[in-house]
């Protein structure tokens, strides 16, 4: 992820700051367009960052990099696990579930987020920080 | 009297025993636990350093409905207004306090850059702003401590109406070295404010010299020490004189103290030191972590100081004494308020980390700490 792009996403990655519609609609990631009814104007929401685990895999394999960059954390974490987190405010993602061993992670299982590190552009590369969850 | 408001606490969930590591380097791990006094200790995660560490002591500090009106507690005299805060364009904030927090100090001897603040991170984490000041401290083991007495000045001087300041730290010990049994992980922090304090502090000092004992040289991954000297010239002597001279001004004897806390680089020192000042094992017992999380470096006394207020009563007095070495020892004396009981039913405690733990095996921890990696 290029230094702009993460920064633009800081308040999204570090906060779980997604965005509401006057419909209600709730968003994560934050969106431009409510994707319920459709209207713009959205505000942003912070989401609480408790949900469960919808399903998970186990990634055994270190990650590559197509922009040929390091990609430290991850590579040196095998195995890990990602899962689909379900919000209790509603809306899933995608994230890391740390504090955890992979055979002792469950469907629906409880979990809370954590603020930790994502990826390390190599040694001389920004750190890039924000949201996984572990089990409650 | 300005005190702590607010304090968060952490430690990493994984752990690696004395055994495990005495049993890779041929040393027998009765004699290692009986000479450093420690179990086991805490290990970070890859994903972990100075600067996430913070940022969930930070969040729990704030996870916490006080006080009930900060902005009465002298926002009007700080440098950094909070009005400006509330046009942010953030719906919502973490916590209503955040927005009232004008400085932040982190102490590490890990901080994750060379040149970026951990500060920021931790700020932009827990929702405060933008009116806001930050630096990083560095001073060894006591870093943490250095930064709360520059947030108590803050707030003391009017320049922040509430300060956050501790310590962190990802402490590195080579493999093989004596280090490695006790280099640790985990941090606290604490909200400094003139009002609403749920401990006072009633008086802080120092006593510093050039002594080195230990260091890390630029761009290197380890630390270096001066073994055996690290003992007498360094931490007892200025643990010692600065536990003394606060003794002094406050006016107190050891009686006087319900808990007191001393820097923990093991658990054998603090001990020793103790004995010489004439504090007893229980005056010492709420402070004392090393033995089951190792020595967590900047987060090692105010770990202590954190399990203190989990479990403190008001009007309890607690004295707290850091050493960095350097070298140096920050000392204060704090007393507990009736305000602490209401915080104390919501703070995350400190035992509830302790207590949940994970155990790896040496290359496990080798894998943590990033000594080897999957090719």
């Amino acid at each position: 992820m290029a230094v702009p792009k993460f920064w633009r996403q800081i308040p999204a990655l570090y906060n779980l700051e997604g965005s509401v519609c006057g419909c209600g609609a709730l968003a994560f990631p934050p969106r431009e367009v409510c994707p319920k009814c459709h209207a713009v104007g959205l505000k942003p929401h912070r989401f609480r960052g408790k949900g469960t685990v919808e399903t998970f895999t186990i990634i055994r394999t270190p990650t590559t990099d197509p922009e040929g960059e390091n990609i430290e954390v991850p590579a040196r974490s095998i195995p890990y696990v990602m899962g689909i987190i379900r919000l209790e405010e509603g809306p899933r993602l995608t994230a890391q579930i740390v504090d955890a061993r992979p055979e002792d992670v469950r469907i629906g299982d409880r979990v809370e987020l954590v603020f930790r590190k994502l990826l390390e552009k190599g040694p001389k590369g920004v750190i890039q920080y924000g949201y996984k969850f572990r089990p409650v | 009297m300005a005190g702590i408001i607010s304090w968060g606490s952490y430690v990493p969930r994984y752990r690696i025993k004395v055994e495990e590591i005495a049993s890779v380097w041929g040393m027998d791990p009765e004699k290692v636990k009986a000479g450093l006094r420690i179990q086991e200790k805490a290990v970070p995660d890859i994903d972990e350093d100075a600067a996430t560490i913070a940022v969930e002591c930070a969040r729990n500090a704030l996870a916490v409905d006080v006080p009930s009106d900060p902005a009465s507690a002298d926002s009007s005299s700080s440098s950094f207004p909070s009005s400006s805060v509330s046009s942010s364009s953030s719906s919502s904030l973490p916590s209503p306090l955040a927005e009232h927090i004008h400085a932040i100090y982190i102490g590490s001897e890990s901080h994750p850059y060379a040149v970026k603040p951990t500060g920021t991170i931790v700020g932009e984490a827990i929702g405060v702003g933008n009116d806001y000041t930050t630096a990083d401290f560095e001073f060894a083991c006591k870093a943490g401590t250095a930064a709360m007495q520059a947030a108590l000045a803050m707030v003391r001087s009017g320049m922040a109406t509430f300060a956050l300041a501790g310590g962190a730290d990802t402490a590195q010990a080579a493999p093989g070295d004596p280090l490695e049994y006790t280099a640790a992980a985990g941090g606290a922090v604490f909200i400094i404010g003139k009002d609403h304090a749920v401990a006072e502090i009633n008086h802080t000092l120092s006593f510093t010299s050039d002594t080195p004992d230990f260091w890390r040289r630029a761009h290197e991954r380890y630390p270096s020490h001066g073994g055996p000297f690290t003992g007498e010239p360094a931490y007892f002597r200025h643990v010692i004189a600065s536990t003394k001279k606060l003794m002094h001004v406050a006016g107190t004897t050891p009686s006087d103290y319900d808990h007191v806390v001393l820097h923990q680089p093991n658990g054998k020192f603090p001990a020793r030191a103790a004995a010489r000042l004439g504090f007893t094992r229980e005056q010492m017992a709420l402070g004392m972590l090393v033995p089951l999380i190792g020595n967590t470096y900047s987060g090692a006394a105010i770990l202590g100081l954190a399990n203190v207020l989990d479990n403190a009563r008001p009007g309890q007095r607690v004295l707290l004494t850091s050493y960095g070495s350097g070298a140096g020892s920050d000392s204060f004396d704090i007393t507990i308020t009736d305000r602490i009981v209401p915080v104390q039913k919501q703070i995350r405690p400190l035992q509830s980390y302790i207590g949940r733990k994970t155990y790896l095996d040496y290359p496990a921890y080798l894998q943590k700490v990033r000594a080897i990696q999957h090719t």
